[in-house]
């Protein structure tokens, strides 16, 4: 479509246009929503469009969901050669929730495995219609974009608002930029907006000059205003991301309007990780980080946080797993930070006999008192697979305390399976066994389904009887004991010898329930050192003496950061998802 | 060394800053003899079969080394330090006795004539038991050596085999007893920790060693360097790791057996008969004393400077037939640095080092001391008494000691 509009010339055009992060690049993902203007002639007029690039994965709902709110229509792409995705059905809801005027269409029709009859069916039974009715394109060799971008021209409706009345403008994203600061990006419901103008937030009251008002197209480009119904960006020399807040709207200082757009539903972060900085003065630098990503993420919260084991650091919680991975490698990336994030976890509600409720987002503030129960979030899971995988799946989820729901057919050999189940077991390396199970081919979307009381126990891990905070976990009672086992014996393999014996112990409560010794060392010296060796010698002290400022000390254990890394992460292959588009 | 250390360009003239006023120290000779007949399989040290040395002549290395030799006092005394007679010589390699007698004499001599050697001075050559006789000992002898030190390794056959050592063991007992009874102190050198070797091989080294009657044993443990045949071996699985344990329980029982025949440890790895008999010349390096090293690849140590040669005798014989300083690279060692070694080479000596010295370096806190009594890793009675002394377990763990103490 860049190239199609002219917009992009050939020359420049590479796949993956607007996925900007060299992160979004590497894994063929978008993570983030990307607008661009593009021109368009039908029948003698020229219209233009406004498209934003939204991703696909079930942790970026929220940022989908923000773009559809600012839209008419939607693009809803399936790869040819993958058929729907759970996923796909996750955002294909959010746009009809939105009202908005679907354009099914199967992409990437080149590939020779692509199957475009057979899906095409399957849309169509999903969303009514004629199977003729699915548009099929190639991005890449650029077959049947043309129709694509006639059939928005026709069927999207205008948009509808009172170029005359004060003006509106939704923000639906912002991003801070090093050089220019905060830019926001808008959708003008009502009115306009010019340059130089001042504009007001309408939730903060905060008022700015617009020193720059523009659209992409996909590069920045000014303009004089914006007019009711485009989208554009707008940039006002702020520093403070705070100052424009995903969801506000903005309208003008002399003409102001009075009734604030209806905001976009804060996101509730699902899933918890500390994140602590390798080296303890990067904490400052760590703060910053996280609030230049708030700011074009807004549903990134933290709150600073202290480990005994890991120094200082914050709290975080994100949309799901593949957003902590984002949000941590992003940190790590574009703020040059070396990170340890700790196993991920969810929020427990957990009331005391004494009727005390407490909510825990990090296992090591598990109250120690008596509990009388304890409250666990669920998720209802949505699994599309090709039929022969039912069965490994059913297994898999049966071992996850999943409750199955229903099993339903899309076509010959597409199943959907529904469960519900604890999310945390999700958090548990469940996509990586899905996948692994199903060879790729099972996709996963699950959606808060409430809370439901569970058996739960905390499991310590102790280092010569110091808990390591860092390794705590809430499991499920059954799984204490194969949790103890595989932490202290993961410990064991990582933690160098000491001097002294260390025994490495899991314990529920005063409750031993797994145990590990790693042996004393018992011979640390160069048996030569004669004339020759002494240069080599000193300089492998300095390199030892290097090694020691990545050591934590847990009581007098010397731990390699090393170790607390390579203990944290679950096994297998990172749990990158790729978009079906 | 297979490798030699990361330093500076040395210089071509060979001149030497004065780091450090070392007018104080006594002065050591090292001699390096970089030939072997076959290679042993573990061996990582600077030395060449007749094969790997190309045009380069083994006959024609005395001259090289007695070139060296005029060199060195030339750069010593235009750097303005005063040239000291020798206190020590160590022939070593390779297998210095490759040399013909004759040409250790010549090399011996061209020492004497140059610096003057002091009365009583130690000096030693290394031996292959299978490469010397009464004749050839009879002639160093008679030209000043006092010391022979063997390269016995092992008494047992499958242990030498993997080892790749190729001397027949009866010689070892033989040429001990020749150099003992032409006047010289011995001294055999051990390895422990071979792949395949049990505790009881080891008992049996340990005990034919004591058996020899001589003055002195050193006892290393096997360490598989990398780039030697064993490394490869051990990466292929074809030969076991060694195991560190079973390392630490073959120096504990060298300690209990060396003891009760008689010997005491006086450094990490060396046992001696008595005080006079340990091994003046390697006291030399660990109470950095000053040195020069002659030949490929050996070390200096001259008024806070270390360098070292080029490693390859072609490219030794080329600089030197050049008029040029046979070293490759240096290192200024400064004051902070001096100070660390000498912690790092002190400690591993029986008498240890003072405390009170030690604090006013700002090392060994009294928090750091306290935890290593308590650890049983330094002798807690002679700290009180103002040294700091490693005991036998802390021998085993002394490189741990050694940073403790320089709050590492």
């Amino acid at each position: 479509m860049l190239q199609l509009t002219g917009v992009v010339d050939d020359r420049s055009m590479r796949a993956q246009y607007l996925d900007r992060m060299d992160i979004e690049r590497e894994r063929g993902i978008t993570i983030k929503s990307q607008a661009v203007r593009m021109p368009w002639e039908l029948a003698g007029t020229t219209y233009a469009l406004n498209m934003i690039d939204t991703p696909g994965h079930v942790d970026f709902t929220y940022e989908v969901s923000r773009s559809l709110a600012a839209c008419e229509g939607a693009v809803l792409l399936v790869d040819a050669a993958q058929g729907i995705e759970a996923q796909t059905l996750a955002n294909l809801y959010l746009a009809l929730e939105n009202d908005l005027h679907i354009i099914p269409v199967l992409n990437k029709i080149d590939l020779p495995a692509a199957q475009p009859d057979k899906y095409a069916e399957e849309l169509a039974n999903l969303i009514g219609g004629n199977p003729e009715d699915c548009l099929r394109v190639s991005g890449k060799t650029g077959v049947g974009v043309d129709q694509l971008l006639d059939r928005i021209v026709q069927t999207v409706p205008h948009p509808v608002g009172d170029p005359n009345a004060p003006a509106r403008a939704m923000i639906f994203d912002s991003v801070y930029d090093t050089y220019r600061g905060v830019v926001t990006y808008v959708r003008m419901v009502d009115g306009s907006l010019s340059a130089r103008e001042k504009i007001t937030m309408m939730s903060t009251k905060a008022v700015h000059e617009l020193l720059e008002i523009g659209v992409s197209s996909p590069e920045p480009e000014p303009t004089k205003g914006l007019a009711v119904g485009e989208v554009g960006y707008l940039i006002t020399g702020v520093k403070d991301v705070r100052q424009s807040k995903v969801g506000d709207t903005v309208t003008t200082v002399t003409k102001p309007a009075t009734q604030a757009l209806k905001g976009y539903s804060e996101p509730k972060p699902m899933v918890f990780s500390g994140i602590y900085p390798i080296d303890g003065s990067d904490y400052p630098n760590l703060r910053e980080a996280l609030d230049k990503l708030k700011l074009s993420d807004a549903s990134l919260v933290y709150e600073p946080e202290t480990s005994v084991a890991l120094g200082f650091g914050f709290r975080c919680g994100f949309l799901g797993l593949l957003h902590l991975e984002i949000i941590t490698e992003r940190l790590e990336r574009e703020f040059g930070l070396d990170l340890i994030a700790t196993a991920p976890s969810v929020v427990y509600e957990v009331t005391m006999e004494d009727k005390k409720e407490i909510t825990v987002t990090n296992p090591s503030e598990f109250p120690t008192g008596k509990v009388s129960k304890i409250l666990e979030p669920i998720v209802r899971a949505t699994i599309l697979t090709p039929k022969d995988y039912v069965g490994t799946i059913m297994e898999l989820c049966q071992a996850r305390r999943g409750v199955m729901l229903d099993m339903q057919y899309f076509g010959t050999d597409r199943v959907q399976l529904r469960y519900d189940m604890p999310l945390a077991e999700i958090v548990f390396d469940f996509f990586d066994n899905l996948k692994s199970r199903t060879q790729g081919y099972a996709s996963l979307d699950y959606e808060e389904n409430g809370l439901a009381q569970g058996d739960l126990v905390k499991v310590d891990i102790l280092l010569q009887g110091e808990q390591v905070d860092a390794f705590s976990a809430i499991v499920h009672r059954d799984k204490a004991y194969s949790y103890g086992v595989m932490m202290t014996g993961k410990l064991r393999e990582l933690i160098p010898r000491q001097q002294f014996e260390v025994p490495i112990q899991a314990a529920v409560g005063s409750r031993i329930i797994a145990r590990e010794t790693i042996r004393a060392m018992r011979k640390d010296v160069l048996a030569k050192c004669y004339g020759g060796d002494i240069s080599r010698k000193r300089k492998l002290l300095e390199k030892q003496k290097e090694g020691k400022k990545r050591m934590k000390m847990v009581g007098r254990v010397e731990v390699p950061q090393e170790a607390f890394i390579a203990a944290l992460s679950t096994d297998g292959e990172k749990k990158g998802e790729k978009k079906g588009k | 060394m297979a490798q030699l250390p990361k330093g500076e360009t040395a210089p071509r003239d060979g001149l030497i800053p004065k780091v450090f006023d070392s007018s104080s120290n006594t002065f050591h000779v090292y001699v390096h003899v970089p030939y072997c007949l076959t290679r042993c399989g573990y061996c990582d040290f600077n030395t060449y079969t007749a094969s790997e040395l190309g045009n380069h002549s083994r006959d024609e290395y005395f001259q090289l080394v007695l070139r060296e030799i005029a060199f060195s006092k030339k750069v010593i005394t235009d750097s303005g330090i005063s040239a000291k007679p020798i206190s020590t010589v160590f022939f070593g390699g390779g297998t210095p006795t490759l040399l013909a007698a004759e040409q250790l004499v010549e090399i011996l001599e061209g020492l004497r004539n140059t610096f003057g050697i002091v009365e009583g001075a130690e000096i030693t050559t290394e031996a292959n038991p299978d490469s010397v006789s009464m004749e050839y000992l009879t002639i160093l002898r008679e030209a000043g050596f006092n010391r022979i030190s063997f390269g016995m390794q092992s008494a047992v056959d499958h242990v030498l085999k993997i080892l790749e050592r190729t001397h027949n063991p009866e010689n070892v007992a033989k040429n001990v007893a020749i150099a003992k009874s032409l006047g010289f102190q011995t001294s055999v050198d051990l390895i422990y920790g071979t792949p395949g070797e049990l505790i009881s091989d080891w008992k049996l080294s340990l005990d034919t060693a004591v058996d020899l009657g001589t003055d002195h044993i050193s006892a290393y443990s096997l360490i598989v360097e990398p780039g030697t045949k064993l490394h490869r071996q051990v990466l292929s699985g074809e030969l076991a790791a060694p195991d560190e344990d079973l390392h630490a329980e073959m120096y504990e029982l060298a300690e209990k057996t060396l003891t009760a025949s008689g010997f005491s440890n006086y450094e990490v790895s060396n046992w001696s008969k008595s005080y006079e008999t340990a091994s003046r010349h390697n006291i030399a390096y660990w109470k950095s004393q000053d040195w020069w090293g002659y030949g490929p690849g050996a070390h200096s140590h001259i008024s806070g400077v270390r360098f070292w040669n080029v490693k390859h005798p072609a490219a030794y014989a080329e600089r030197i037939l050049a008029g040029d300083s046979p070293a490759l690279e240096r290192e200024l060692v400064d004051e902070e640095n001096r100070m660390i070694e000498k912690v790092m080479l002190e400690l591993r000596l029986a008498e240890g080092m003072d405390l009170e010295w030690l604090k006013k370096q700002g090392f060994a806190s009294g928090h750091v001391i306290s935890e290593l009594i308590a650890e049983q890793l330094v002798d807690g009675v002679k700290a009180l008494q103002g040294r700091l002394v490693l005991t036998n377990r802390g021998r085993l763990l002394s490189d741990l000691v050694i940073r403790k103490v320089l709050n590492y």
